[in-house]
């Protein structure tokens, strides 16, 4: 084991301290040290997009990230998306109902990134939708379905928020 | 995939930094990490020491004062892309920004890593060779200026020594109502660009050019400016075919050829990306657009 250092960060609401290897990057240290293998890891150099989390609310790719620089810093994985343990995400509702899912291995990514982008665009056109998911490799291509459900996900938000 | 064993090194100031640099041996910058983290992960870098500047004070702003616009090198490019005061003053780099990477790059991604980094590709160069911006370095004899035509010296390889921190980028701005575009032609949205075109124009009241910039990217090993067309385009009208005919010289700009495009075809969409940057910045400027 190379050098390591103490971090301590908040993943999903729950604080950890962990000893970590400095060449670490984000995405092995969630799924590895803290057992979090809902990230998925696809190329590992920020081109497929399955790793996207959320740091500090903002959708970046752990994969080019070191877990020492999530030292202090509030980070949201899939598994914190849903309110509760019996409810899911309006996002994760959306991609069931339309077909969005397939062989689900984007899928993490995809929802991280939409979380972001209907945040600060909570009424897109089709096209904003899909450029925002340019940087999320699909390997089914099925991005029909994604960009279906997307679009679903910010109705189903916005009437929620209206309600 | 894992990046190779190194020291990581996180300080919080200029000075530890350029202290670290000059008694570090191999140490290597860390900014956004987003060319630098696939370049560990794949190993096509070995560092021995890591500097992490995301913990530096003061490398992030973006301020206008009296027609110069100062940004700090670990600025994000989201936080560009988000900027009033870019929209407003430097709106060719908005329009770039948008091209550069995706949102979850931009998150990270920060100017002074685009601009080390130097791919001859990428956006952020261009845009700074388009406005003649300034480099600010600092190193331990103190700060310098490099202008961007100095600052590339070859292919990926930057002016700034290896015990001097890229610290901040001053872009002089253009008369306000000036015409802008980013063009260009890349396999996916995204990607980074096979050929890219800037262009900025002031043009007078009776149609007639009286300013212009035009530079190329991803031709060659670093942005080229168009020198002989931004002269020829003073006094023009933003006739398409006189455009064409002038934009016809991107065929003479020695050429980069890989996998992905010959030599030949990258200096078809130089003349190509200039003509449609060309054609949105008159648009723009005479209000058309």
């Amino acid at each position: 084991m190379g050098e390591t250092k103490k971090i301590s960060l908040s993943v999903n609401g729950k604080s950890y301290e962990e000893e970590v290897e400095v060449r670490f990057h984000l995405a092995d240290f969630l799924r590895q040290q803290l057992g979090l293998t809902g990230t998925h890891l696809g190329c590992e150099h920020g081109v497929c997009g399955a790793c996207t989390i959320l740091l500090n609310g903002r959708s970046v790719r752990s994969c080019l990230l070191l877990a020492v620089q999530a030292d202090g810093q509030e980070i949201t994985t899939i598994e914190g998306i849903a309110p509760s343990e019996d409810e899911m995400h309006p996002l994760q509702e959306a991609f069931r109902d339309n077909h969005g899912l397939q062989c689900g291995f984007c899928t993490p990514g995809m929802l991280t990134t939409l979380i972001e982008f209907l945040g600060d665009n909570p009424d897109p056109t089709e096209r904003e939708v899909r450029e925002a998911i340019s940087g999320n490799l699909c390997r089914c291509t099925g991005y029909q379905g994604i960009v279906a459900a997307a679009l679903d996900a910010a109705q189903r938000l916005r009437e929620a928020k209206g309600a | 995939m894992k990046p190779p064993p190194f020291s990581y090194h996180d300080p919080s100031s200029v000075g530890e930094v350029i202290s670290l640099l000059g008694n570090l041996e191999n140490p290597k910058l860390l900014a956004g990490g987003q060319s630098l983290m696939p370049m560990l992960n794949m190993r096509y870098v070995l560092p021995d020491h890591v500097i992490d500047l995301n913990k530096v004070d003061g490398l992030s702003y973006i301020n206008e004062n009296g027609g110069t616009i100062s940004i700090g090198g670990m600025t994000r490019q989201r936080d560009l892309e988000d900027s009033d005061v870019i929209k407003a003053k430097c709106p060719l780099m908005h329009d770039a920004l948008l091209q550069v990477g995706h949102r979850q790059t931009r998150n990270r991604g920060t100017i002074g890593g685009s601009l080390s980094h130097l791919d001859p590709a990428a956006e952020l160069p261009a845009v700074c060779a388009a406005h003649d911006a300034v480099i600010v370095v600092q190193g331990p004899n103190g700060e310098r200026d490099i202008p961007f035509a100095e600052f590339p010296i070859a292919y990926m390889t930057p002016a700034t020594e290896m015990d001097e921190l890229l610290t901040g980028i001053k872009i002089p701005t253009w008369a306000e109502g000036h015409g802008y575009a980013f063009v260009e032609f890349a396999r996916r949205h995204g990607d980074f660009a096979i050929t890219s075109a800037a262009a900025l124009l002031e043009v007078g009241e009776d149609g007639a050019i009286t300013r212009a910039s035009l530079t190329i990217g991803g031709v060659g090993a670093a942005p080229v400016r168009m020198s002989d067309i931004e002269q020829a385009l003073i006094g023009q009208s933003g006739d398409e075919e006189k455009l064409r005919e002038l934009c016809e010289a991107g065929r003479e700009i020695d050429a980069l050829g890989d996998v992905y495009a010959s030599s030949e075809y990258r200096q078809h969409l130089a003349t190509v990306m200039s003509r449609r940057a060309l054609v949105k910045a008159y648009d723009r400027a005479t209000g058309k657009a």
